[in-house]
């Protein structure tokens, strides 16, 4: 195995693009370094991205955030700014793993590990998110919900690296909530999970949502229909309802030790409950 | 494998080793400079017995490549106690009886002092999730939890 710290994100690209044998981009290393103990993942070169200037940094833009590729989940919860603003997004960010996980691992490695449980995935593809990627031939901008294409896979093509993710402006009666069900209260694979994100109009109904699922399908997805199902709404009883039906009508989820699919159809329906209220409250609305 | 040369800083004192590609950081601290006091429990991140902290953030040195530690500032239980005078969260844990085997201790003490160093006054509760990563399988974690408080307030002067 070779180890590359590169110094631009063009040269990460390169090199991943040269390499004929398995790669892994190394960011907080908290998947990679697990891979590597397992001895299940033996890369020819690993790509440090860490010290690609500004890869760390995040960014006021356009009224929204520009998040690095390699800023540690600790660092975005500390972020006053992105926390006003998403505070969906920062609280899946930071569910993941214990406070020394938090102190290295990123929301884009969470995304790019590909796995449908991902507790960063749903609030970024809930905020509309979009990663900026740099690839052997220059940089391209996609939507965060296009990169997961399947347990462990992604859309990314070889050689391209994303070296930020942006969250973009909101109106000021808007906001987020992130919800994960797992049998103890930390450290655990989500079983079951929700991000809601909503706009609100002046008399308090809702003017926009977007509603996705984790850990139920082989990516996470977004339930179009439960969003649409908000809208006109002040998240009433009989809305609600009929907003987790849709939820629980595209869960295909998995049965396995951690859950039941009747278990995880039903609970995603209910966190997705529950975010919306939780995300309505903080946009300022009140019933 | 091609041998990587790394300098860092460890407790104030600079350090220069070679190490390959794949190597922890913890295999490093523990095979090649005799740093000893942080334990592998697990190698993937669960246990926190490999506690030490990275440029001011606590990290498991289980999941930091060696290579990575390149310029960095590493503190490790090795830093806690100045001298022969322990840290005063070291003292409680003994006079409270926080430790048994011994094996969760360094890295609950390492952990625990980058908590006060940023929170002098912390709930039971902040506490306890702050040290979730941190497996303790003789304890019962009570007497952990008292030891670092106990700490904290003589610590806070109180
Ligand atoms: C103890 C423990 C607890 C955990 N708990 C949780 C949890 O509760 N919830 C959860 O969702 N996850 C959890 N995880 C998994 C892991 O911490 C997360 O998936 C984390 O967000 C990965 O981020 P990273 O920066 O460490 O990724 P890395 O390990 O650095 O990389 C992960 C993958 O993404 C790719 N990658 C990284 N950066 C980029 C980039 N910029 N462009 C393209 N590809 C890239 C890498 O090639 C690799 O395949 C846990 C892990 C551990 C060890
Ligand atoms: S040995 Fe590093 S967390 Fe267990
Ligand atoms: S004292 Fe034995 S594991 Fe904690």
């Amino acid at each position: 195995m070779r180890y590359l710290a590169a110094k631009t994100a063009g040269e990460a690209a390169a090199a991943l693009a040269a390499e004929p044998g398995l790669t892994r981009i190394l960011a907080g290393g908290t998947d990679v370094l697990v891979q590597l103990k397992s001895g299940l993942v033996e890369p020819a070169l690993i790509v440090d991205i860490k010290q690609i200037p500004g890869i760390a940094e995040i960014v006021a833009e356009d009224g929204g955030y520009r998040i690095g590729a390699a800023v540690p989940n600790a660092v975005l919860g500390e972020h006053a700014g992105v926390v006003a603003m998403w505070p969906g997004v920062v609280e899946g960010a930071n569910l993941i793993g214990s406070t020394q996980v938090q102190g290295r691992c990123t929301m884009v490695g969470n995304l790019c590990n590909g796995s449908p449980a991902g507790d960063a995935v749903p609030g970024l593809i809930a905020a509309n998110a979009v990663a900026r990627i740099v690839g052997p031939n220059g940089q391209r901008d996609l939507p965060v919900a296009d990169i997961p294409t399947g347990p462990g896979k992604t859309s990314l093509a070889k050689g391209e690296v994303i070296t930020s993710v942006f969250l973009p402006a909101r109106p000021a009666r808007a906001s987020d909530a992130y919800l994960r069900f797992i049998p103890r209260t930390e450290m655990d694979i989500a079983v079951a999970s929700a991000a809601v994100s909503l706009e609100l109009n002046a008399d308090d109904t809702v003017k926009a949502a977007r509603v996705v699922l984790g850990a139920v399908a082989p990516t996470v997805i977004v339930a179009e229909e439960a969003g649409r199902i908000c809208v006109g709404s002040k998240l009433d009883e009989a809305t609600l309802a009929r907003m987790a039906a849709a939820c629980e009508a595209v869960a295909k989820p998995i049965d396995d030790k951690r859950g039941t699919v009747a278990f995880r159809t039903k609970t995603a329906g209910t966190l997705a409950k529950r975010a919306a209220l939780t995300a309505y409250t903080r946009a300022g609305g009140t019933k | 494998m091609k041998s990587i040369p790394v300098s860092t800083t460890i407790n104030g004192d600079p350090y220069e080793f070679l190490c390959a590609p794949d190597e922890t950081l913890l295999d490093v601290l523990r095979n090649r400079l005799g740093l000893t006091g942080a334990k592998e429990g697990c190698g993937t991140g669960d246990c926190g017995a490999c506690s030490v902290t990275l440029n001011g953030r606590l990290v498991c040195s289980c999941l930091v490549l060696g290579a990575e530690a390149g310029g960095a500032e590493i503190t490790t239980i090795e830093g806690m106690a100045d001298g022969d005078e322990l840290h005063p969260l070291q003292r409680h844990f003994i006079d409270g009886a926080a430790l048994q085997c011994g094996v969760c201790t360094p890295g609950i003490l390492v952990a625990a002092k980058a908590l006060l160093d940023k929170n002098p006054d912390p709930t039971d509760e902040e506490l306890r999730y702050w040290l979730a990563g941190n497996l303790c399988r003789c304890t019962g974690y009570d007497k952990i939890i008292r030891a670092v408080q106990a700490a904290a307030a003589e610590m806070r002067g109180a």
